[in-house]
């Protein structure tokens, strides 16, 4: 089985654009979103939910009045600053919060439950291009690296079931924990960057840490025609590194128009959607299983 | 006054509004990056740094002769970075979420403070020195952003506290842990919209996570007026109405400003009128200060 997950460091590349044009073309997979945080590509793939589950994870604390001796242990113990005194008594702030449990642990009164988090859904759902997996954390939830491993885990078990050999994997942004989640056990990571000074800063982060995870980078120059020497450079360094350079794509207002409409841009006949369909080719070419 | 900048989907213009805000402010500023795990601040205001620290988080390491193996340690880490196996402790350092619990309870002194690195928080100048600039940047490889963002905030309250002044700080994308982290420090909340489906999609998204801190919050539209995406322009429109969210300004989408962007250059450098754009927007955003400044006042 292959497992391809499209990154970017950077937010707003066009990662999602990508991965819905490679989730039309692509045959015998499972699609999912890892952007459990901010996700998108339902918007285009108009899933029919076929199953919802709770994502269940961490705690936050609760101090319970009646049986608080207002020793003030808990809120010096506390290495987030989440619990302060307040008119009524002690209380921890859920927004600080970590879930930790030292303080109800230590608490001598025992006055601090810990509740478990309803931290969002996921769902395993058909869309016009295949079965998929995605899910949305409530907004403000944590643990989205602890989703982002759940959402990995049933898409391949899911592809196992059916019979399918690839994992499509739409990532989220920047360098850190849902995106090292998202690498782990990845075949290939597709990076879609943009050349401007941001993208390229952002593209180095994101490239350092596919070669820290040892995972094989391949990239995609999305909205090249916008500052054609920087894009010429990032193609250098593409070089260097011996990342794969998938290709260049132009600055189009096709992309929002395909957006607007749901659709993949591969289709209907537009540039944009062909190079993506060349790219996609070339990816096949590229020896990724594991 | 301390305006977060944030944004739910990556990619808005969180970091093009901020620089190009610092750069008309006129007034005491602190330019802040806290996207610590993509920062570009400092590619469109270049500073001059004076200060480079490397963060980093206590985290316990074993002194293995004090050891009694009561396991304590282990029963209290809820992060799993503590194991025992076969009768030996083992401490799983990248896992640890600092909170401290195993050193409270750890009746043998055996465990010793120890340090992982966070990232870096860099401090200096901006616009010619007359901005002050500060920026966290995670080391690659490590997972948690938020531990770091505290300390940077912690830095920028101390740096309010040495010479007051307002203080614009670009947000990290996303409404999960290290956006909250930075939004609950915030007087104010700017949301820069991009009103595609999937920034429209973003930024309702922000805007309830946001809702719980409880401050005031107000939007910008950015690549207003992009050719054939006039309903998501009026989508995004009527939802600040509906929701009472001050909706400060709309900046046109131009082939010229994402150009300007892509050299790194600022887009209230463009043209008189961008320049205006953003002193109408920073008014805009001084004018929403008065009933919170009051509010301060009260507490002192």
């Amino acid at each position: 089985m292959r497992e391809i997950v499209v990154i970017s460091g950077k937010g707003g590349t066009g990662k999602t654009t990508v991965s819905a044009a490679f989730a039309h073309l692509a045959q015998n997979k499972v699609i999912c979103d890892l952007d459990v945080d901010a996700p998108d590509l339902h918007i285009l793939l108009d899933p029919n939910i076929r199953e919802t589950h709770a994502f269940v994870s961490g705690h936050k604390a609760r101090i319970r009045h009646d049986a608080c001796l207002s020793c003030g242990r808990c809120a010096a113990l506390c290495a987030f600053d989440a619990i302060r005194l307040h008119d009524d008594g002690y209380a921890a702030d859920p927004l600080r919060c970590e879930g930790c449990g030292v303080c109800a642990h230590l608490c001598p009164a025992k006055a601090i439950d810990l509740e478990e988090q309803h931290c969002g859904d996921w769902h395993i759902s058909d869309t016009r291009f295949g079965p998929m997996v995605h899910a949305l954390l409530f907004p403000g939830q944590e643990n989205s690296g602890k989703l982002v491993s759940l959402l990995k885990a049933e898409a391949r078990s899911l592809a196992r079931e059916q019979g399918l050999d690839t994992v499509l994997c739409d990532g989220s942004p920047g360098v850190g924990c849902p995106v090292i989640s998202s690498l782990s056990g990845a075949s290939l990571a597709v990076g879609v960057v943009e050349p401007t000074p941001s993208g390229r800063h952002d593209f180095r982060r994101v490239a350092d840490l596919c070669r820290h995870f040892r995972v094989p980078l391949a990239v995609i120059i999305n909205k090249a025609d916008l500052n054609e020497d920087e894009a010429d450079a990032m193609a250098e360094d593409c070089r260097k590194n011996g990342d794969v350079l998938l290709g260049r794509l132009p600055f189009d207002p096709v992309v929002t128009r395909a957006m607007v409409e749901r659709k993949a841009l591969t289709e209907f006949d537009n540039p944009v959607g062909n190079r993506l369909k060349d790219m996609w080719s070339a990816l096949q070419n590229l020896n990724v299983r594991r | 006054m301390r305006i977060v900048i944030a944004s739910g989907k990556g990619g808005a213009g969180k970091t093009c509004v901020t620089a190009s805000l610092a750069d008309v402010w006129g007034a005491p500023l602190v330019a802040v990056d806290t996207d610590a795990e993509a920062p570009n601040l400092h590619l469109f205001l270049p500073p001059q740094i004076t200060e480079k620290k490397t963060a980093f988080l206590d985290v316990p390491n074993l002194a293995p002769e004090k050891c009694v193996h009561c396991e304590k340690c282990r029963n209290i880490c809820t992060y799993k970075a503590i194991a025992s196996f076969a009768g030996r402790i083992t401490l799983f350092p990248d896992m640890c979420h600092g909170c401290g619990g195993c050193f409270a309870v750890c009746p043998s002194d055996a465990l010793i403070h120890a340090e992982r690195e966070l990232g870096e928080l860099c401090r200096g100048t901006v616009l010619e020195g007359s901005v002050r600039f500060l920026m966290g940047r995670t080391r690659i490889g490590e997972s948690m952003t938020p531990p770091l963002l505290r300390q940077e905030l912690k830095l920028l309250a101390d740096m309010l506290d040495a010479v007051p002044g307002d203080a614009l700080i670009d947000s990290p994308p996303g409404v999960s842990c290290p956006a909250v982290t930075v939004a609950r420090e915030a007087d104010l909340i700017l949301l820069v919209v991009d009103p595609t489906p999937f920034g429209f999609h973003d930024f309702r998204l922000a805007h309830q996570a946001f809702l719980p801190i409880g401050r005031p919050m107000a939007a910008v539209i950015n690549r207003a007026g992009a050719d054939g995406n006039a309903e998501g322009d009026e989508a995004v429109r009527r939802y600040c109405r509906e929701k009472n969210l001050p909706l400060l300004a709309e900046l046109p989408f131009e082939r010229e400003a994402a150009e300007q962007y892509a050299s790194g250059r600022l887009l209230a450098e463009l043209s008189p009128a961008w320049r205006t754009r953003f002193e109408n927007l920073r008014d805009a955003l001084l004018a929403m200060e008065a009933p919170h400044a009051a509010k301060e006042t009260n507490h002192a």
